[in-house]
C-alpha cells in the first residue's frame, strides 16, 4: 500500500520556486518598510495606527505562509490547511479570550492597585 | 487483501490508480513537522497574550517607550528575513542538485542567523546591565518570556543548520537530506513569521 517516492518525485512535491522567494521577499521588505514609516513618520494616531500596523503584519503573515512556506498548495485533501485553520481558531480564543476576562478583571480589581504607588506619592 | 480490496470500493470516488499522495514518508514527514509548528504557534500565542495583558505593568520600572530601540528591531527583522530568503534559496539549490550552493546557502543562513541572536542578546545585556531584568517588572517578564523564547527557536536552529551542513557534504543529496532541508526551512520561514509579529506588537506599538 505504502509507495515510496524517489528523490526526484520528492522534489516535486516541494512547491519552492526563484520566483515565489522573489515575491515573498520584496512583498515583506515593502510591508515591514510601511509599518516603519508609519509609526516613525506618526501618519496616525491611536487606534486607527494600531489597527493599520496590525492589519500590515497580517498581510505580511499572509504572504510569508502563501510563499515561503507554501500553504495550500499541498496535494488534496489539504491536512495542512486543515491543521492551519484549527490552530487560527484556538490561537483566537487564546488571545481574545486571555484579553477580554484580564480586562474584565482589571477594571473591576487591578485598577487600583496599579495606581498604588502613585496614591502613595499624592498622600 | 480481500478485506482491503472491499474497503476501496465503499468509496465509488475514490481514484485507486494514484498512490494516495498523503503515505509516503516525505509528505508524513512534512505534515508531523507542520503540526509541530502550528501547536509551536499556539505556545507563542499563549506568551503573546501574556505580553499584552502585561505590557503596561511596569511596577513604576520603565515602560516599553523607554526601552526599545526601533532602529535595532528593524535591523533585527531585515536579517531574519534576509535568512528566510536565503535559506529557501538553499533548498531550491537542493532541487536544482548543486550541492556547493545549498552549502553556500546555508552558510549564509547560519551567519545571518548567528547575528540576529548576537544583536539579540547584546539588547538583553544591554536591558539587563542597566537594572531592567526580568525581575524588573511583570512587563519585562513577559518581554524577556516572549522574546527570548522565539531567540532560542533560533539558537536551535542555529545548531540545527550545523549538522544539516555537515550531512549534506557527507552524503550529498538524497532522499533523507533533501527531507530534511525541507523540514528546516519550514522551522525557519516559521521563525520569521512570528518575528513580524514581535516586531509589529512588541516593538513598534511599544514606541507609539
Amino acid at each position: 500500500m505504502s509507495h515510496e517516492l524517489s528523490l526526484k518525485e520528492i522534489k516535486k512535491e516541494w512547491h519552492g520556486t526563484l520566483k515565489s522567494y522573489v515575491i515573498g521577499f520584496i512583498t515583506s521588505i515593502l510591508l515591514t518598510a510601511a509599518s516603519f514609516y508609519i509609526v516613525i513618520a506618526k501618519v496616525f494616531t491611536g487606534s486607527v495606527l494600531v489597527l493599520t500596523i496590525t492589519m500590515l503584519a497580517l498581510a505580511q503573515a499572509i504572504f510569508q505562509l502563501r510563499y515561503f512556506l507554501h500553504l495550500g498548495q499541498e496535494a488534496k485533501p489539504r491536512w495542512e490547511s486543515v491543521v492551519f485553520y484549527f490552530m487560527i481558531m484556538v490561537l483566537l480564543i487564546i488571545a481574545i479570550g486571555s484579553l477580554w476576562i484580564m480586562h474584565d478583571l482589571n477594571d473591576r480589581v487591578m485598577s487600583d492597585m496599579t495606581n498604588m504607588p502613585m496614591e502613595k506619592h499624592h498622600d | 487483501m480481500e478485506t482491503l480490496a472491499v474497503h476501496h470500493t465503499h468509496d465509488s470516488h475514490a481514484d485507486t490508480r494514484v498512490p494516495d499522495p498523503h503515505q509516503d514518508t516525505f509528505s508524513k514527514t512534512i505534515l508531523g513537522f507542520w503540526m509541530y509548528l502550528m501547536t509551536d504557534c499556539i505556545l507563542f500565542a499563549t506568551l503573546f497574550a501574556t505580553y499584552a495583558v502585561l505590557h503596561n505593568s511596569t511596577f513604576g520600572g520603565p515602560s516599553s517607550r523607554d526601552i526599545f530601540s526601533l532602529s535595532i528591531a528593524s535591523i533585527e527583522t531585515m536579517i531574519l528575513l534576509f535568512s528566510s530568503v536565503t535559506c529557501g534559496l538553499g533548498v531550491l539549490s537542493a532541487v536544482h542538485s548543486k550541492k556547493n550552493q545549498i552549502i553556500l546557502w546555508f552558510a549564509l543562513t547560519f551567519v545571518l542567523g548567528a547575528s540576529f541572536v548576537a544583536i539579540e542578546l547584546h539588547e538583553f545585556s544591554h536591558l539587563v546591565l542597566e537594572g531592567n531584568s526580568w525581575n524588573r517588572s511583570a512587563f519585562l517578564s513577559s518581554f524577556f518570556t516572549l522574546v527570548g523564547t522565539h531567540g532560542l527557536h533560533v539558537t536551535v536552529g542555529l545548531f540545527w543548520m550545523i549538522v544539516m551542513i555537515v550531512q549534506v557534504l557527507l552524503s550529498g543529496i538524497t532522499v533523507a537530506t533533501f527531507r530534511r532541508l525541507v523540514v528546516f526551512s519550514m522551522f525557519w520561514h516559521f521563525l520569521d513569521l512570528v518575528w513580524i509579529f514581535i516586531f509589529t506588537i512588541v516593538y513598534l506599538m511599544g514606541v507609539i
